[in-house]
């Protein structure tokens, strides 16, 4: 599996004109990384996150998942969104299983593997709630289970762990490295966090204000499991915050300018 | 006694037994004639008659038979045309329009035309239901597809759904509030639409009851058949509707569970 993203550029029509949203995006992310993409809000990741998805269409360049360019949305690239967006006319079990209805799986199989996934996210006993009965954080793990139950080749996770309180979420940096671990997933995550960032990153690609270009890369390579307070990550994440700081600070100046 | 024990069903008894006494009185305070204001006895009486000489079964069993008819074919094509209207941008401009224009004719302003188009018919009738419950019914299913969290949407097709099933697992699905505030509303203009028409011409049916006694200047049997009428329409919105309408708002985790 090798995702690239070639020449990536984007431009939104709004009132005011044409906001340039991502200026020539290069990289790629080879099988089983894990890489995170930050940068400050508005600089056009998590619009990078929908081009991958398919759910965009660039102006220019395009995103090729093992040298064949991709053609719309697919199963083979899920997206995990900041809300959940599970369906609120399934239960649990339904909303895991809704994306391998259409796998040609029988109905045995597709629940078989729901619950596989269910219990991989600590959510075994769940299968009949409804979502309107979960919390914020069990709904993110059951869309973490239905995305993880279509095996895809790419996870693309868009701030998922952003509306969540500071608890849950740290919680959620330790389960995700285990099931990625365990797994093996190729994983695409956007952050505003540089700390997060480096918690669950291999690579974390620096995107700077809009519009958004790849400023700098950097390897983190600290041993797993990582926590958020770790000396020496909080070491790590001084550097790249003094980076990114600038890039905050020039959105900021955008913003002023636009408002 | 507390003032907590009068509430609810109690405190509902009470008033309705006051206003009962309260018309009793009246009427023996004889102000009218009893041609005019009958009193609650001899309203009763014309209840009890109606039912025991078959005459009021009869005119339910009609004006239901017709209520159905005319709601029936209003969900047939109401609720696809919604859909479309929802769905597709060019019709909610076009045909969305004069849905909206038609919806402010009061249905019973469809019976001359009616007449002309269908003579003095049992089709005639059901077409002024049909024109009083349709429109409602679509407009508020174009309501619910159109406001479908786009969210929903995008989850949806980067698991894969798409086309038909896009359509059925998910649209559909989500618009399932608005389609039964719809149908509610669809419910209660069929019904008033219905006792217009049967008053104006129509032979049986609980409106040619309502016109019997005011030609044969029998005030009680007006107000008993107006009774019945009233129930009618309550118990199948009680029954059917509020009860559905609550489920699904409370599952949809929608405000404002109406009581």
């Amino acid at each position: 599996m090798k995702l690239e993203v070639c020449g990536v550029s984007k431009t939104f029509q709004t009132r005011r004109g044409q906001t340039p949203a991502l200026r020539d995006i290069s990289f790629s992310v080879g099988a089983g990384e894990f890489v995170c993409l930050l940068g400050p809000s508005g600089c056009g990741k998590s619009t990078l996150l929908s081009v991958i998805a398919g759910l965009e269409r660039p102006d220019s360049g395009e995103v090729r998942m093992d040298g064949r360019p991709i053609a719309g949305p697919g199963r083979d690239r899920v997206v995990i969104f900041q809300e959940a967006a599970l369906f609120p006319w399934l239960n649990v079990r339904d909303n895991v299983a809704f994306g391998l209805a259409a796998t040609g799986l029988p109905r045995a199989a597709r629940y078989e593997r729901a619950e596989r996934y269910l219990r991989l996210v600590r959510l075994q006993g769940f299968h009949h709630a409804f979502v309107h009965e979960l919390s914020g954080g069990m709904k993110q793990r059951v869309a973490l289970a239905r995305a993880l139950a279509l095996e895809p080749q790419v996870l693309l996770m868009d701030e998922p762990f952003g509306a969540l309180d500071a608890q849950t979420r740290d919680m959620f940096h330790g389960e995700l490295q285990e099931i990625w671990a365990q797994t093996g997933n190729t994983i695409l995550f956007v952050t505003h966090n540089v700390r997060e960032a480096l918690v669950l990153g291999d690579r974390v690609l620096l995107f700077s204000a809009r519009p958004g270009r790849i400023k700098r890369e950097f390897r983190c390579d600290l041993p797993r499991p990582r926590h958020i307070e770790d000396h020496a990550l909080v070491d790590a994440a001084r550097e790249v915050l003094a980076d990114l700081r600038s890039e905050v600070l020039a959105a900021a100046a955008q913003e002023e300018g636009a408002g | 006694m507390n003032i907590r024990w009068l509430s609810g069903w109690r405190l509902k008894v009470l008033f309705f037994f006051v206003l009962v006494v309260a018309w009793e009185m009246l009427f023996r305070l004889r102000l009218w004639p009893p041609y005019l204001f009958p009193s609650v006895f001899s309203v009763g009486r014309a209840l009890v008659n109606g039912f025991a000489n078959g005459s009021y079964p009869l005119a339910i069993l009609v004006s239901l038979r017709r209520a159905a008819v005319g709601y029936g074919l209003s969900l047939l094509v109401g609720i696809p045309l919604g859909l479309l209207l929802g769905r597709v941008r060019c019709l909610q401009e076009t045909v969305g329009s004069v849905v909206l224009g038609l919806q402010a004719l009061p249905s019973i302003c469809w019976l001359p035309l009616a007449l002309l188009w269908f003579g003095l018919s049992e089709k005639a009738i059901l077409f002024v239901v049909v024109m009083g419950a349709l429109l409602s019914i679509s407009l508020s299913t174009a309501d619910g597809v159109h406001n479908t969290p786009p969210l929903y949407l995008r989850a949806a097709r980067t698991m894969g759904a798409r086309g038909v099933r896009l359509y059925t697992s998910v649209i559909l699905p989500a618009a399932l509030p608005g389609i039964l505030s719809g149908m509610k509303l669809g419910w209660s203009f069929a019904w008033r639409s219905l006792m217009a028409g049967e008053l104006l011409y129509v032979s049986m049916g609980l409106g040619q009851l309502l016109t019997m006694g005011r030609e044969l200047n029998n005030m009680s049997q007006v107000i008993a058949v107006m009774l019945v009428t009233v129930m009618i329409g309550l118990v199948v919105d009680r029954a059917l509707f509020s009860p559905a309408e609550r489920r699904v708002r409370e599952r949809w985790g929608l405000q404002n569970v109406p009581g």
